[in-house]
């Protein structure tokens, strides 16, 4: 065996608390990562798995500090280095690809300029050939046209493009090993799965060594040979991708599988109680005991090694062969058909349109933008239905979701609840129209008011549609916290004072205070960690099946839509590609978008490939006639799909995909395309 | 780019024509007009309409802001109440005085506050930023004429290095105004240089602890090219619009100081015609220093845009 | 079980007593407001503790240095110094004590709403803003005291109305912030009033900043006070000021510069710890003050 590339030993990082006590981030890591090889380290948010990243070159936040042991880097302990030579091996044969690249990117300097930076600190090339390199460096990422993103600043480049120009930069001092910081958070599924591909055929290629952080098991089946997971500051679990994402040993990575919403499995994953202990919180058992299944009077008093299995795994845990028998994959109940028929909303033709002239422009006598961000949007959410609205970024899901709650006007169309058309604006509608529409937003941080107590915020629905006051305000409020499962106690506190998870379910408490007939959701988990996402899941379902209430559900994440929805309507650029049941969306035949959006799932499975049909390209405004996804689409007849808008063909159970070829040559599976 | 240069300049003049209506409205609810600050104690009865006859006092009010604000477009300010001088002449010494003074001011505060602003804001915490920031919030919260007045005791009656009072006339070349300009101009800068200084030190606080310093950090940049190279280039571009508050600040409510000082600048006479009622004077120094605050801050708002891509192409993309 | 709700009046006491804990253990703000309170404490019981009539001239006594019955000797018409620095704030503390909260209320206020409504209302009136924001302040503040006088009771509608200006677009500013964040769009989707909104989801968010800018305002005001009596269109002799002693004593100070020094020092700490303590405000709230630019 060759010598490791990575070596950290005993690593402690900590911070001091208010009361003066050194609380730890980081508790005793060892890891090693050996030349050519990828390693996955995976955690909710606050489990260390970013600082132990930066930690491997040296770097600490600021106001973190080592506690004791040692990260070295080909032998070297990077913690005893100068800061010269810290300099020389950092972005040189260690390099960082950030979590974040279009805020990790100077805003001033232009591409060329910052990679030309990297090979001048790292590459000892003269300089007449750096424009050239550079370019080839580009080229190498796969980014179009390199000569003219040379030339560009960061912010004129997509999400997708910086990323790619962030690992270009990283390339730049040919690295024996890369870490990688969560560097496709953010990124619609199919960058995601163009970015992983890239970087997977990228450290084939050159020998390199890889840490990729990460809370996304999807991500890591796709590019690891093994995996750390971590919690609370420690590694619980080590061992190979295939033995870790398929038969873990540890009770957390068993929940943390289980919460995963699966693309092939419809049932509602099961939600992992509980939130793991904040630093300096951990008791002297094992850090997860509080929400582990099997925990025993032992677990508690006596901290669990980091044993190795037979399997060649090491586990922290006093029980591992206990923890094998407890479930990792989705168990929770399929979600129960409790539609009517009775239309709850119709959208008839709805198309809305962003750009609003101003003073000047209508000085001048300019018009609005020709081409609206959502146009000719019909559809029917019947009583007791969940309708999932899927689709990337810029597709305009979160946009009809505003403009059915009355916060954006309709450019045109309109919007029918039940019998009666319902005013295009908030200030129009009358206030049971009002009641029974209500709306959950993404980000409880933002839909929260962080002056408001819990209670405050429960009052505000209650006394404006049912006027209540007194005692009676009182008790209905304790009745609906009871309802999404948390204590009167909660009622004074403010949203600061609680969990991501607990907000969320504050938000959603006050939407059903209103005892609203719809419910639009948006996003409503994408700012939360899985295992609390399974439980909101698990909450909505719950309260749908015990208050008929209808949902229209939007997300970007398609397997948590499966795991929730009814019904699915897919969007692009703001027009409807295909609707209808899920198991017939999310079936064969399908619309080339959703067919694309599909095959760039990432399952937390190594034995799924994703089935990459065609480029990441990301589009700034639809075309102004033919079909949205002409110019992406791996399906193109020709001319006809720039000139005239697709027709709809329909088939069983009221499955429609709106595309110009039919539906049994849509059923014929597409082969990948390369890279 | 070109749009938005004319959107700017449009709202510019907006608030400028907005500015004359708010002057030429202010003097003409005021008790008293031109002929009765010039007749004084005579100012009754057929004097007194005479006077106004022949000054074209009696006309609308709106007939007359037109009139004024289209000489004014012209260059022509109109005649002094007090002598019928013509007031273009009388304000021009004062105002090359005041743009003296000013640039002086700019060309000691300027330079001085970025780089103490970025000294403090690298060593943040240390005795250094103590020291300048403690000192700065000293020297911005003292009144001028507080820290006038103790300059004048120190360095000119006790210690007699400089001279405490401008004594040249306001017609004089600028060259005549040393050393007697150097007073005024210490307690400018100071006041400025605080201000400054205060923004650059917590905007090159954010921007040290931004992502892009931290990836450059990682990447291996040694630390004085992060910090000129890809910190200081984003951290001063805030600098431009306080730099162009100052100077507006510098040409208006220098007033305190040109007293103190005797300084014939523009802020003295303003304050000498409030004293004299002499209205026509006050409405053309207000409609000149308005309008270089106006022309001022617009410079200063196209400046940032053409020095910080993020904006420039922000308004490229707007067709 | 049913724990009462807690009145939300006394959630936000306790809330502004945690701010004034954290403002008193800044060194900045325990220095700030120890002076702020020393001077105000001052002002009220200065009458009762003077051992001087602040009118009582002594032509015997012309521009003495200090001695055992005139601490800080006495100014050119014979007047205790001490007695009249001890009592020269009580003018400036009463008008700006008045005129600031005024000013921050009516320029919150309109910042506010405006910053809610938008439109082409909002256009024209950040345009007046400006043009007023563009006239130099003394300018403004002249022409209405030559006209009306400089009694206090028109020196506060003045300063009140003239420092409320900035205040519009300040408290717009932090509105557009509050406005564009998704609790205010619920509130708006669940139909309450414009009003509700603004008392309950708008005024709790920007009043940290209002806070902060009303102590700012409130030291711009004094500046300008004592700037004002300096230039001799303030407080009227021979009520104590010490702007207004600065001015009489300047000419004298070769002499007698006790008589300058006494209010130089009086005013000077009062305002820089009305500074100081407003930086440990926006501090202890998590603002930052010195991204502010001298309106």
């Amino acid at each position: 065996m060759s010598a490791p590339m990575i070596e950290i030993a005993g690593l402690s990082v900590g911070f001091t608390g208010r009361g003066g006590a050194t609380l730890p981030v980081l508790r005793d890591i060892d890891l090693t990562v050996r030349p050519g090889e990828s390693l996955g380290l995976v955690g909710e948010s606050g489990s260390g798995k970013s600082t132990l990243a930066l930690a491997a070159m040296g770097y600490l936040k600021r106001g973190l500090r080592r506690l004791g042991g040692s990260a070295r880097f080909r032998g070297e302990d990077m913690f005893a280095k100068s800061r010269t030579e810290l300099e020389a091996v950092r972005g040189g044969k260690l390099a960082l690809i950030p979590q974040n690249s279009g805020q990790s990117l100077t805003p001033t300097l232009r591409i060329g300029a910052q990679l030309g930076e990297a090979l001048r600190l790292h590459a000892g090339l003269p300089a007449d050939q750096h424009r050239g390199r550079v370019l080839d460096l580009l080229g190498q990422v796969r980014l179009p046209d390199p000569e003219a993103i040379f030339d560009r600043f960061p912010h004129e480049l997509s999400g997708g493009q910086q990323q790619r120009a962030a690992i270009a930069m990283a390339l730049a001092g040919a690295p024996d090993a890369l870490l990688l910081d969560e560097p496709t958070t953010g990124l619609d599924v199919t960058t995601q799965a163009h970015i992983l591909e890239l970087l997977r055929d990228l450290a084939a290629a050159r020998g390199m060594a890889m840490v990729y952080v990460s809370h996304d098991l999807g991500a890591i089946a796709r590019v690891c040979d093994r995996v750390a997971v971590m919690y609370a500051g420690e590694i619980v679990l080590q061992g190979s991708v295939r033995q870790v994402l398929k038969a873990p040993a540890h009770p957390y990575a068993r929940g943390l599988l289980a919460s995963i919403p699966r693309l092939s499995d419809p049932a509602l994953p099961v939600a992992l109680g509980g939130r793991p202990p904040a630093p300096g919180q951990a008791g002297a058992g094992c850090a997860f005991v509080d929400r582990c299944a099997i925990a025993e009077p032992r677990c508690r008093g006596e901290h669990p090694a980091l044993a190795p299995l037979p399997t060649g795994d090491a586990v922290r845990c006093h029980f591992p062969d206990r923890a094998q028998m407890l479930p990792i994959a989705g168990q929770g109940s399929a979600s129960d058909d409790t539609r009517g028929d009775a239309p709850v909303l119709t959208l008839n033709d709805l198309s809305i349109s962003y750009a609003r002239p101003g003073l000047f422009d209508r000085l001048l006598g300019r018009d609005a933008a020709a081409v609206p961000t959502v146009a000719d949007v019909s559809l029917t959410v019947r009583r007791g239905e969940t309708l999932g609205l899927v689709g990337e970024s810029g597709s305009g899901k979160s946009t009809i979701l505003k403009t059915v709650a009355g916060l954006l006007g309709a450019a045109g169309g309109e919007i029918r609840f039940e019998d009666t058309l319902l005013p295009r604006v908030v200030e129009r509608r009358s206030p049971d129209q009002l009641r029974r529409i209500q709306l959950v937003f993404q980000n409880p941080d933002d839909s929260l008011n962080p002056r408001q107590t819990v209670a405050e915020i429960l009052e505000q629905p209650l006394k404006l549609y049912f006027g209540l006051s007194g005692q009676a305000l009182h008790d209905r409020s304790v009745a609906i916290l009871d309802r999404v499962r948390l204590g009167a106690h909660y009622l004074d506190r403010l949203p600061g004072q609680l969990s991501g998870g607990e907000k969320q379910r504050v938000a959603i408490a006050r939407a059903f205070a209103a005892e609203p007939d719809l419910v639009l959701c948006d996003e409503v988990t994408s700012a939360l960690d899985v295992s609390v996402q399974a439980a909101v899941l698990d909450l909505l379902d719950d309260l749908k099946r015990s208050q008929g209430t209808t949902y229209i559900f939007v997300s970007h994440d398609l397997a948590v839509v499966r795991a929730l929805s009814d019904r699915v309507a897919v969007l692009y650029q703001g027009r409807l590609c295909e609707i209808g049941p899920s198991a017939r969306v999310y079936g064969l035949p399908s619309h080339p978008y959703t067919e694309v959006l599909l095959g760039a799932v990432l399952e937390p499975d190594p034995d799924i490939a994703p089935r990459l049909t065609a480029d990441d390209v990301v589009e700034l405004a639809p075309p102004a006639r033919g079909c949205a996804f002409q110019r992406r689409c791996p399906r193109k007849l020709g001319s006809i799909c720039e000139t005239d808008t697709p027709p709809w063909r329909m088939g069983d159970g009221g499955h429609a995909v709106r595309c110009h070829i039919d539906l049994p040559d849509l059923a014929a599976v597409l082969e990948p395309s390369a890279g | 780019m070109l749009r938005m240069l004319l959107r700017r300049l449009f709202l510019g003049a907006v608030t400028v024509v907005i500015v004359s209506v708010i002057i030429f409205a202010g003097v003409e609810i005021l008790p008293g007009d031109a002929c009765t600050a010039f007749l004084e104690r005579e100012a009754q009865g057929r004097l007194l309409e005479n006077c106004r006859e022949a000054q074209g006092l009696n006309r609308p009010a709106a007939e007359r802001y037109l009139d004024w604000a289209a000489s004014a477009l012209r260059g022509d300010l109109g005649v002094s109440a007090n002598g019928g001088v013509s007031i273009a002449e009388l304000v021009g010494n004062r105002l090359k005085n005041s743009l003296l003074l000013a640039a002086c001011a700019l060309g000691v505060g300027v330079p001085l506050a970025i780089v103490l602003g970025v000294v403090t804001g690298l060593w943040r915490d240390r005795w250094i930023d103590l020291l300048f920031s403690t000192g700065a919030i000293f020297a911005m919260t003292i009144p001028e004429f507080v820290s006038a007045t103790v300059l004048i005791l120190v360095f000119s009656v006790w210690l007699g290095w400089l001279p405490g009072i401008v004594l040249t006339s306001a017609g004089a070349p600028a060259s005549e105004f040393f050393p007697e300009i150097l007073l005024p101009v210490i307690v400018l800068a100071m006041v400025m240089t605080a201000h400054i200084l205060r923004m650059v030190r917590s905007s090159v606080i954010e921007v040290m602890a931004g992502d892009y310093v931290q990836m450059a950090t990682l990447k291996g940049v040694p630390y004085w090219r992060i910090v000129f190279r890809h910190a200081l280039p984003n951290a001063l571009l805030p600098a431009i619009n306080v730099v162009a508050l100052t100077v507006a600040w510098l040409l208006g409510g220098v007033v305190v100081v040109e007293v103190v000082f005797n300084y014939p600048g523009l802020g003295r006479m303003m304050i000498d015609a409030i004293s004299d009622r002499d209205l026509p004077v006050v409405q053309a120094i207000a409609l000149i220093v308005a309008t270089v605050y106006v022309v001022v801050n617009l410079t200063a708002d196209l400046l940032t845009m053409v020095l910080n891509p993020r904006l420039r192409t922000h308004y490229m993309r707007q067709r | 079980m049913t724990a009462a709700p807690v009145p939300a009046r006394a959630r936000a006491l306790s809330r502004w007593g945690g701010v004034l804990r954290d403002v008193m253990s800044r060194p900045s703000g325990a220095i700030g407001l120890t002076l702020v309170v020393f001077h105000v404490v001052l002002a009220i019981v200065s009458p009762w503790i003077v051992a001087y009539d602040y009118r009582a001239m002594d032509a015997t006594l012309m521009l003495n240095g200090p001695s055992a019955a005139h601490w800080l000797g006495t100014d050119h018409l014979g007047r205790d110094v001490l007695t009249r620095t001890l009592m020269g704030g009580r003018e400036a503390l009463l008008v700006t004590g008045i005129a600031t909260p005024i000013a921050v209320a009516w320029g919150g206020l309109l910042g506010i709403w405006f910053g809610l409504v938008g439109g082409r209302a909002d256009e024209v009136l950040m345009r007046v803003v400006d043009a007023f924001l563009s006239l130099p302040w003394i300018l403004k503040m002249l022409v209405l005291i030559v006209t009306f006088g400089t009694g206090i009771e028109v020196l506060i509608p003045t300063l009140a109305f003239f420092y409320g200006i900035p205040v519009i677009r300040i408290a717009r500013a932090a509105t557009h912030d509050v406005v564009a964040r998704d609790f205010v769009s619920a509130a708006r989707a669940r139909g309450h009033g414009r009003l509700t909104i603004i008392r309950r989801e708008l005024l709790p968010n920007v009043l940290d900043t209002l806070m902060v800018e009303g102590a700012m305002r409130w030291s711009w005001m004094l500046l300008a006070f004592s700037s004002l009596s300096f230039l001799g269109f303030g407080v009227s002799p021979p009520t104590p000021d010490w702007g207004l002693m600065i001015a009489d004593a300047r000419g004298f100070m070769s002499f007698a510069p006790s008589g300058v020094l006494a209010p130089v020092v009086a005013l000077s700490s009062l305002i820089i710890g009305i500074n100081l303590t407003a930086d440990a405000l926006a501090k202890a709230l998590g603002l930052d003050r010195a991204q502010k630019a001298p309106v």
